[in-house]
């Protein structure tokens, strides 16, 4: 759906050349949910804009839905942006202008509805992101998640294959971007939309994404399905970003386990297995004393999953690791 | 009421004061859609081509900045005067309300054109984005977002501006131009008559109130943040 072809920016502030994004190859498949994570200053934002345009690339070719978007000329720029949605971290809507009129903004800019069309999509949009009773309030009057769902509406109007969502959830409180996630993960499976987003926060990846990338500097460090990128990140970065979204110290916790005896191993476990009662067969089986250092059983999107830093003592370890192998949980020896 | 009107106004020529006030209005009610209609798309344009907006373009910028700074820095006095072959060519005559109104446009429009620019950047850089990626052409930006956002500040810079024209027209006076403000230079400094003085300045005060009152007024109406 999207690919991005050495696709690099560069600025010219002050008469120097920045980087913001180096030599860039990407592919965003259609329907999935994409995210891109990454610090302020990794060039996530360039790279989001210059999926619409919104920056020109220096170098390179992005293709969207088959067509090159670098070649496009301005007339056939704007009918291509109507079909790419995009929220935003601000929401960036119009205070002059009702609820109601904000999402029929883009309509009534594309030209080609009549009165009675827009209105009625408007409607639709509305009910759509629960807002019906709001229609003819101005965005000043509304709390934080409804400005972003007036935002989704209003991104949604023109019916968009790609949505754009540029830090949309950032400014919003935890309870309230759970559920603008909802309404994303929902809008993405009933209306087979690809969406990417960009984030600073590993928890809206592990919430809604598809696949991910980690930028950092300027380029892509890691990129995979959530669930590889999240339980066995490789590159620094991603290390980072998931021990800072378990509220792990990664440092302070290889002290604490200095004093520990036997073997330390951390499994993963997914799916199924991770209800399993494995931990007690094994020792049973093996002879193997075990002691649980750390762990956490949650949800990437809709798969659950358990990581377990567990250390082993006596019987037969070997066994013990083979038998976790078995039962299709990843095994990862610390020490 | 007439014979107490005469003892405190004894200089007061009410119908002469009737016309002056006639005369300030025409100049305001002449001067200021012609300044609003030059002025606007002046202050759009300084807007739109400004350091990193939607159409930068450093030399258009410094050349309309510098004579918009020129115009400003002039002396209104001294414009009056320097306009008069201009304004003879433009309205037939240098004298009078048809003779005022071109300086007074002259004078105002650069003033309000930089009030414009500055209530344009007022409006979040982010909602020009946002309506950028909805497919928008540059006029819908204009027409469709900006215009509408800034609505309020371009009220209250057409107030300031209303209410600095009053003022100028004062200075019109000098060159033949009549209204409010002549009279209070001929009758009331000239001739030393306080009376006259007294009345034209609470009539201009008057029009001043009713002028910031009915743009805040608009302001409030306008805004929805």
């Amino acid at each position: 759906m999207i690919e991005f072809q050495n696709v690099a920016k560069t600025y010219r502030v002050a008469g120097r050349e920045v980087p913001a994004l180096q030599s860039t190859d990407l592919r965003v498949e259609a329907g999935e949910v994409f995210g891109l994570i990454g610090h302020s200053g990794a060039g996530k934002s360039t790279l989001l804009r210059l999926i619409n345009r919104l920056e020109a690339p220096s170098a390179g070719r992005i293709m969207v839905d088959g067509e090159d978007v670098t070649a496009l000329d301005s007339t056939g720029l704007r009918a291509f942006r109507r079909r790419v949605g995009m929220i935003f971290q601000h929401f960036n809507l119009l205070s002059s202008k009702t609820v109601a009129a904000n999402i029929a903004m883009p309509l009534e800019l594309a030209g080609e509805h009549s009165r009675a069309e827009i209105d009625a999509r408007v409607q639709e949009l509305l009910a759509r992101v629960g807002l019906t009773d709001h229609a003819r309030k101005y965005p000043a009057q509304l709390s934080g998640g409804q400005k972003q769902r007036v935002g989704i509406a209003r991104a949604l109007a023109t019916r968009p294959k790609i949505l754009l969502c540029d830090e949309a959830t950032s400014a919003l409180d935890p309870q309230t971007t759970g559920q603008v996630l909802q309404l994303l993960a929902e809008i993405n499976r009933e209306l087979g939309l690809t969406i990417v987003l960009i984030t600073h926060e590993m928890d809206v990846i592990r919430r809604v994404c598809d696949r991910v990338a980690v930028m950092d500097a300027g380029q892509i460090v890691e990129q995979g399905t959530v669930a590889d990128v999240f339980l066995h990140p490789q590159h620094i970065t991603t290390r980072r970003f998931v021990f800072e979204s378990e509220h792990v110290d990664e440092e302070s916790q290889h002290a604490d386990f200095e004093h520990v005896q036997g073997r330390i191993l951390r499994l993963t476990f997914t799916g199924e297995a991770t209800y399993a009662p494995l931990l007690g067969r094994v020792a049973q089986k093996t002879g193997v004393d075990y002691s649980i250092l750390a762990g956490r059983i949650d949800r990437i999107r809709e798969t659950p999953y358990g990581q377990l830093t567990i250390a082993l003592v006596g019987g037969d370890i070997n066994a013990a690791l083979a038998q976790f192998e078995a039962a299709d949980v990843h095994v990862e020896v610390l020490r | 009421m007439d014979a107490l009107l005469t003892r405190f106004f004894p200089n007061v020529y009410w119908d002469e004061i009737w016309q002056a006030s006639l005369d300030t209005l025409l100049m305001l009610v002449g001067a200021l859609p012609f300044t609003v209609l030059i002025g606007l798309p002046l202050g759009i344009v300084l807007f739109l081509t400004g350091p990193r907006q939607l159409l930068e373009q450093a030399a258009v910028y410094r050349v309309l900045a510098f004579l918009v700074n020129l115009l400003r820095s002039l002396p209104f006095v001294i414009l009056l005067i320097l306009m008069i072959p201009l304004t003879e060519l433009v309205a037939g005559t240098s004298l009078g309300v048809a003779g005022a109104i071109p300086p007074l446009v002259v004078g105002a429009a650069p003033f309000f054109a930089r009030l414009v620019e500055t209530a344009l950047r007022e409006v979040d850089r982010g909602i020009i984005e946002a309506t950028q990626a909805m497919g928008a052409s540059l006029g819908q930006i204009i027409w469709r977002a900006l215009l509408p956002e800034a609505l309020p500040g371009l009220l209250a810079a057409i107030t300031v501006t209303a209410i600095t024209l009053v003022s100028y027209t004062a200075m019109s006076g000098l060159i033949g131009g009549g209204g409010l403000g002549d009279l209070a230079v001929r009758y009331g400094y000239q001739r030393y008559q306080p009376d006259v003085m007294a009345v034209t300045v609470v009539l201009l005060l008057i029009l001043v109130q009713v002028l910031q009152t009915v743009g805040d007024r608009l302001v409030v109406l306008f805004s929805r943040k």
